[in-house]
């Protein structure tokens, strides 16, 4: 223990100029402004030793941050792009292979080229776009819903243990109950109308947004509640800005399988929802084909259907994702 | 060697006598009837402006001492007065939000306090500057050097302009260099602040690199075993002869404490 402490254990000016003054020791500089050379005036050494303790700081910084190089798009669309196109192409091979060799009759089995004319027929008399529009529409305002009442009903399951344990089985039990399960029973109870589809497509996908929200809430580090408390985060400001934020990626993986449920709910709905008073939609046009045992438009139906569950997911909810995963640093930046 | 600083009554205003009051604290956790006590009467004045390292071996209840003082959790008996308002906390991971960029991070902070939205940007960047980061306001938490993250954490902790500053071990994660930097660092930010620390640690090199007190816990329960005025002059460097002195002197009295618990 050295005994150059010019302190006095009972200095009634306590304890700022006790703390200071030992780092003044053995120079005249004033430490305070000692981080800004050549503000105060005269070099001691204590602006010295911060001086280079500023370079010292400023060598880790630059050793331990590593600067990321772009990907160039060339090698993007060779490594995002080629693979699929390259699937999609096969199968299209085999397809016609199958067609050609006559695996199942022709009025079984279309061709791909068959497929396609019935597509731009329904594209040429202009009726292709108005079913499209007319589930897509329908699956927008129903995921709207879902996600209206599925986003509180998932903050409540997750943050009160009460609520939590009466409907949080039932909840996550729901997932893996077929929505077109529900189909019969909407049809009873509000009969052929757009209440029965837009129920079953809720039924389908507020459990799965709800139990989204309530896994990406528990999976926040507990670290991170604890750090919002100790900034005063707390009740509705602590929702809002460390709760939320927290389990955004595990509710934005809820949103994509609500999506999906959605979706699939309403083609069940609308398959079996048929009357003429209800619009047409694809699953509607599905129904017509096969009742007119049109194979080539069955086929270009399901396949319609497929591409705009795939383009929502890959046109709006990945692009989300990557964004939110990339800003927090939680996707793996490629090779 | 007693440590009571706060003896005579000298000022009128209350908040200027201590940062912080651990008054005879006890904390046991458990149902009754299969309690177990982690601290037992612990009583513990930390002067205004004062650097105060709490040591001890695992076991010791450091951290739960150190959320007692946070506010995060309530004492079994006894009491804590912290007269500055709510204290700042810093914990061994950064637990910066990973959702905000590092100045974001220190502007939630100054939010939180109630800082005009209009005043927040200026004092985020100056916050930055204490630490020494300017330039990283935007820079996304992931993006930062484990040292750079921890200062960021300090610059956090500081925005609360809280009178006390609480450390949970926060250099135990980094690497030995940065360590040394950023106890150069948290000495020079201490000084120019006159922030109170109370600062946990296993690490006696370190408590007797960084306090001008160091508090020494006995483990299960804790309790207070010694405490040593530490007069070596700051700058310190942590390679100082005195420093291993002192150390040595403490890490024998810590060993003994240890060896306790293997006698049955």
């Amino acid at each position: 223990m050295a005994s150059t402490d010019t302190r006095s254990p009972g200095d009634p000016e306590p304890q700022h100029a006790a703390s200071a003054s030992p780092i003044d020791a053995g120079n005249t500089v004033n430490t305070v402004n000692a981080g800004r050379p050549g503000g105060a005036g005269g070099k001691g050494s204590a602006a010295g030793a911060s001086d280079q303790l500023a370079g010292l700081e400023a060598g880790l910084d630059a050793l331990e941050t590593h600067t990321k190089t772009r990907v160039p798009l060339g090698r993007v669309l060779l490594d995002q792009v080629l693979p699929p196109v390259v699937a999609v192409a096969l199968v299209l091979i085999a397809w016609q292979l199958a067609y050609h060799f006559e695996v199942k009759p022709h009025y079984q089995l279309p061709s791909p080229a068959e497929v396609a004319r019935a597509l731009q027929d329904k594209w040429l008399d202009g009726t292709l776009l108005g079913y499209v529009w007319e589930s897509l529409s329908r699956g927008a305002l129903g995921f709207a819903a879902s996600l209206i009442i599925g986003t509180p009903l998932g903050l409540v399951v997750a943050r009160v243990w009460f609520v939590r344990a009466a409907i949080g089985p039932i909840l996550s039990g729901l997932q893996s109950l077929p929505s077109v399960a529900w189909v019969p029973a909407a049809i009873i109870w509000f009969g052929l109308t757009n209440s029965t589809i837009y129920a079953v497509v809720l039924l389908g996908a507020v459990p799965s947004i709800a139990n989204g929200l309530v896994a990406g809430v528990d999976q926040i580090p507990p670290l991170f509640l604890r750090a919002g408390r100790t900034i005063g985060a707390t009740g509705f400001a602590g929702i809002r800005h460390v709760l939320l934020p927290a389990a955004l990626p595990g509710y934005i993986a809820g949103l994509k399988q609500g999506w999906a449920f959605s979706w699939r709910s309403l083609m069940a709905a609308e398959l079996i929802a048929t009357s003429p008073e209800l619009g047409t939609g694809l699953g509607q046009l599905l129904d017509q084909a096969r009742v007119d045992s049109d194979m080539s438009l069955v086929l270009a139906a399901i396949l319609l259907i497929l591409i705009v569950g795939i383009g929502i997911e890959l046109l709006i909810f990945a692009p989300i994702e990557r964004r939110v995963l990339r800003s927090r640093g939680l996707l793996a930046s490629n090779r | 060697m007693s440590a009571t600083l706060t003896k005579q009554p000298l000022t009128t205003e209350r908040s200027s006598s201590y940062a912080a009051r651990i008054d005879h604290v006890s904390k046991s956790f458990g149902r009754p009837g299969a309690q177990q006590q982690v601290l037992d009467d612990i009583a513990l004045d930390v002067a205004p402006g004062e650097f105060v390292c709490l040591l001890g071996a695992s076991g010791c209840g450091k951290s739960t001492l150190l959320n007692l003082v946070a506010g995060l959790d309530k004492p079994t008996a006894g009491s804590i007065d912290v007269p500055g308002g709510r204290p700042a906390l810093m914990f061994q991971e950064h637990a910066l939000f990973p959702w905000l960029t590092a100045g974001k991070n220190i502007e939630l902070a100054l939010r939180m306090r109630g800082v005009p939205r209009g005043s927040r940007r200026t004092e985020a960047e100056r916050l930055l500057g204490l630490v020494r980061l300017n330039g990283s306001y935007g820079k996304r938490v992931h993006e930062l050097s484990g040292g750079m993250r921890q200062r960021v954490a300090l610059a956090r902790a500081l925005a609360q302009d809280s009178k006390l500053l609480l450390m949970d071990e926060p250099f135990a994660a980094l690497d030995a260099i940065t360590r040394d930097v950023l106890h150069d660092e948290l000495t020079r930010i201490w000084a120019e602040t006159h922030v109170s620390v109370l600062f946990v640690t296993h690490n006696v090199r370190e408590a007797v690199r960084l306090a001008q007190r160091v508090v020494l816990l006995s483990s299960r329960p804790g309790r207070i075993a010694r405490e040593w005025d530490v007069e070596i002059p700051q700058p310190r460097r942590i390679e100082d002869a005195a420093v291993a002195d002192l150390s040595v002197e403490i890490t024998e009295q810590l060993r003994g404490e240890i060896r306790r618990h293997g006698q049955h």
